[in-house]
């Protein structure tokens, strides 16, 4: 049987094109590879080349043919011992649809079209629960320690009980890491497992997410995460997709940490919050602790995570001192938030440094007589929506702190979280305290008026509870 | 096929070199010969790869592969030279201009192509794509999208097997329009620095998209790109699947020994466009012919065969009707595998922790 030629899609959007000319001859012979036509596509004029060897039998569309629909019969192609009288002329109209199926004569039945997957946003679906939890226990004996020590027993426990797990990043090692967090980890486990790299943050993020598909587990830091927009190409584009580019093959257990957001007058290009950034992407985790424990107990379940986790710590908190857990089995699941304050007149949700404001605000808000809800989100994705939810009924009101601008931010999202999920228990529109749209000012003054303070979040409060 | 008569040597190549084509710093050719079962096999495998992309250019062609699509033909002595000297303890990784490098890797044809047709029998389970295929199995890490980055993925693939000290080297492929991100020169200073086991593969074949390389890079030697941090580098006549198995070997043997990072630029050339859709209006045709016809890599291997009276025509074409099916099983494979499962559009996101 001759082959029939068809009708080439020759760009991603091509449907039908213009067969400008022939560059072969009826009786021609052709070889594999060979350019036999131009094809005039939705973009370029391109040469057609044959994917078969043999003789062209017939052209059955002449040259200087437009509209020639994608899959028309264009020639027939004799192979070898063929002749022409073997040719059956297919009638002319017969161009299958252009469709991303297969050709009809050797199609199976189709398969009967299963149920369209659930939509994205499942408006009125409860909101799961969170991951359980028995961290509660482990705080009957405690030490006192600051999140900067919190962090590193967190890393040197992971690295004792796994082998895998190595931390690399500037001056983390022979420096002792640029705020401390790492100090001691270069004695305790050597140059191989606490590495210092030079400045090179999209060299050495790509580096950790290659060595975690050889299943090494990196905690690659970054000395503050406004460096690693230097890396977020690898952070989103390797870590984050390709186990689901992969089918599920190749995950990326890595941690990326560092301090996040503002610290103390360093201005604009080193006070940015990320936590929308990488909360936005599909296949990345993103914990933000505020406490030491939470900090202990969240950055051990995130190198045991079998995925990418964006772990955003804070410059001012890693001094604050908090009560521990001793017993080195403590953690915290990635994807329960925290009531940190128990209260009935109004829910503030906050992450990070701004718990401690919520707290103060807090404070404030009970001599005048309202009681806040404080709630720690600590995981900001997969976002713990039922406790928030679960609170929102109890006090019909809700004020998100956070650090970051208010634009398509956290808050904004648990805003429209609350109208999916919460919208006829709210007594009061969601209130947002974020910081200034603005880039942060190096000036003293200028800087507190920029950053969100506990004023901002008692008024906020007081707004939701009409007072 | 164009004729080669008249050329009886592969050698022959590196005396007749393409404009930007150089000859090998020591001046002689590296792989003149070899065992009749090699050629036999760089024959095979450079022909299953030829046909297979072929026959994914007509399934695009007939709409059955969407997006893009960077097709391999020309470039086949590269991947399948340098797989002949790998052990299984090596890793390689890529960009997009992948099929040859998972094909050469043992990776099924029929699970490469179901994935170009986004199917369910596909590696990536009709996920990925084109562009991004993997196989653990077959240590192939992809398959990357974003021109360089798989530089410095590789490089930590050859953290990875230092640091795990399984004897493995990584196989860092990247094309001529990679070499000026500036992720590839983070990445060549930390092998350098930490003696990494990786060999980068620079696939010269003088165009980044429809840019040639003197348009795009300052210097063309793009084997020196390594100078500044001290890795060695060595040019070699991509063309040429026994020159291209030769450096490799010595490529390989500087970097499994613990010197630390080597380039290999491969000066090799695609016949086709870029993608699909590229009609390739920066180059002359007679520049593709003249390469198609004077420097073929499969051609050059046909001719040692047949000279060398290792083979006769009818061996050739066995193996020619044998490849096909293989490729053909692939391309049914590929149409009647079924759409991935609606369901499959939630899975893989995050692993269940």
């Amino acid at each position: 049987m001759p082959i029939e030629i068809l009708m080439p899609a020759l760009s991603p959007t091509m449907t039908e094109g213009v067969l400008s000319k022939w560059l072969k001859s009826e009786g021609d012979s052709i070889s594999a590879g060979e350019p036999i036509a131009e094809i005039e596509t939705d973009k370029a004029t391109m040469e057609f080349e044959a994917v078969e060897e043999g003789t062209l039998g017939k052209i059955l569309v002449p040259a200087g043919t437009g509209e020639v629909k994608v899959n028309t019969p264009i020639a027939l192609l004799l192979e070898e011992g063929e002749d022409a009288s073997t040719m059956q002329v297919p009638p002319p109209a017969a161009a299958p649809e252009p469709a991303v199926a297969p050709e009809p004569a050797a199609v199976p039945a189709p398969a009967p079209v299963p149920a369209p997957p659930a939509p994205a946003a499942a408006a009125a679906a409860e909101p799961e629960a969170p991951p359980a939890t028995d961290e509660d226990r482990f705080f009957a004996k405690t030490v006192r320690q600051t999140v900067r020590e919190a962090l590193r027993d967190a890393m040197a426990e992971e690295m004792r009980q796994d082998p895998t797990v190595f931390v690399m990043g500037e001056e983390v090692a022979e420096y002792q890491g640029a705020y401390k967090v790492t100090q001691g980890l270069l004695a305790e486990f050597g140059p191989d497992r606490v590495v210092d790299t030079p400045i090179t943050e999209h060299g050495f993020a790509g580096l950790g997410v290659g060595a975690s598909f050889a299943r090494l587990r990196p905690v690659v830091e970054f000395m503050t995460w406004n460096f690693a927009m230097q890396a977020i190409d690898q952070v989103i584009n390797s870590a984050a997709k390709t186990l689901y580019m992969s089918g599920g093959q190749m995950g990326s257990s890595i941690v990326f940490r560092g301090p996040n957001g503002a610290a103390a007058r360093v201005a604009a290009q080193h006070s940015q919050d990320y936590a929308s950034w990488y909360s936005h992407v599909p296949g990345l985790k993103v914990v933000t602790p505020w406490s030491a424990a939470d900090a202990k107990g969240l950055l051990k379940s995130a190198i045991r995570d079998p995925n990418p986790v964006v772990f955003l710590e804070n410059e001012i908190l890693y001094g604050q001192a908090f009560e521990v857990p001793e017993d080195p089995e403590f953690t915290v699941p990635i994807g329960r938030a925290k009531i940190v304050r128990a209260g009935s007149d109004v829910s503030i949700a906050a992450y990070s440094i701004m718990v401690g404001k919520a707290l103060e605000a807090a404070d404030i808000l009970a001599e005048a007589g309202i009681q806040a809800e404080v709630i720690d989100l600590r995981t900001l994705r997969p976002l713990d929506t039922h406790t928030i939810v679960e609170s929102v009924k109890k006090t019909n009101r809700l004020v998100v702190a956070q650090e970051g601008w208010p634009y398509a931010g956290i808050a904004a999202e648990l805003a429209a979280r609350m109208m999916e999920h919460a919208f006829d228990y709210l007594d009061a529109p969601v209130g947002r305290v974020c910081a200034a749209d603005v880039p942060l000012p190096y000036a003293a003054n200028l800087e507190t008026l920029a950053l969100p303070q506990p004023d901002d979040i008692v008024a906020a409060a007081k707004a939701a509870c009409y007072r | 096929m164009a004729s080669t008569r008249g050329r009886s040597k592969a050698t022959s190549v590196s005396e007749d070199r393409p404009a930007n084509n150089r000859e090998n710093g020591d001046g002689r050719s590296a792989g003149a010969s070899a065992p009749k079962e090699e050629l036999l096999k760089f024959y095979n495998d450079m022909l299953l790869i030829r046909r297979f992309e072929e026959k994914a250019g007509q399934l695009y062609g007939m709409g059955l592969i969407g997006g893009f699509c960077h097709l391999y033909i020309g470039q086949e002595a590269v991947v399948v030279g340098i797989q002949a000297v790998q052990t299984e303890a090596d890793s390689v990784i890529t960009g997009y201009r992948d099929h040859g490098h998972m094909l050469a890797t043992g990776m099924e044809a029929r699970g490469v192509m179901a994935e170009l047709t986004g199917r369910r029998g596909g590696y990536s389970k009709g996920k990925g794509g084109s562009m991004h295929m993997f196989s653990r199995e077959k240590k192939f890490f992809g398959g990357h999208g974003i021109v360089g980055s798989q530089v410095s993925l590789g490089t930590g693939l050859g953290f990875a097997h230092r640091y795990q000290k399984d004897g493995g080297v990584c196989l860092c492929y990247m094309g001529d329009g990679a070499v000026n991100q500036g992720q590839v020169y983070e990445s060549f200073n930390m092998a350098a620095l930490w003696k990494l086991p990786v060999v980068y593969v620079i696939e010269n074949n003088k165009y980044g998209m429809g840019t040639s390389v003197a348009r795009a890079s300052a210097t063309t030697d793009l084997h020196n790109r390594g100078q500044a941090y001290g890795i060695p580098g060595k040019p070699v006549d991509g063309m040429s699947v026994l020159d291209v198995r030769a450096a490799a070997a010595e490529a390989l043997d500087h970097a499994r020994s613990g010197k630390g990072p080597f380039i290999l630029e491969a000066l090799t050339y695609r016949y086709r466009g870029h993608s699909m859709s590229d009609p390739a209006k920066y180059r002359t045709k007679d520049e593709v012919s003249s390469m198609r016809e004077t420097k073929d890599p499969i051609e050059q291997v046909k001719r040692l065969l047949l000279d060398g009276g290792h083979a006769d025509e009818d061996e050739l074409k066995a193996i020619d009707k044998d490849v096909r099916a293989v490729v053909n099983d692939a391309a049914e494979f590929a149409q009647h595998s079924e759409e991935p499962d609606p369901a499959d559009l939630w899975t893989d996101v995050l692993v269940d922790a």
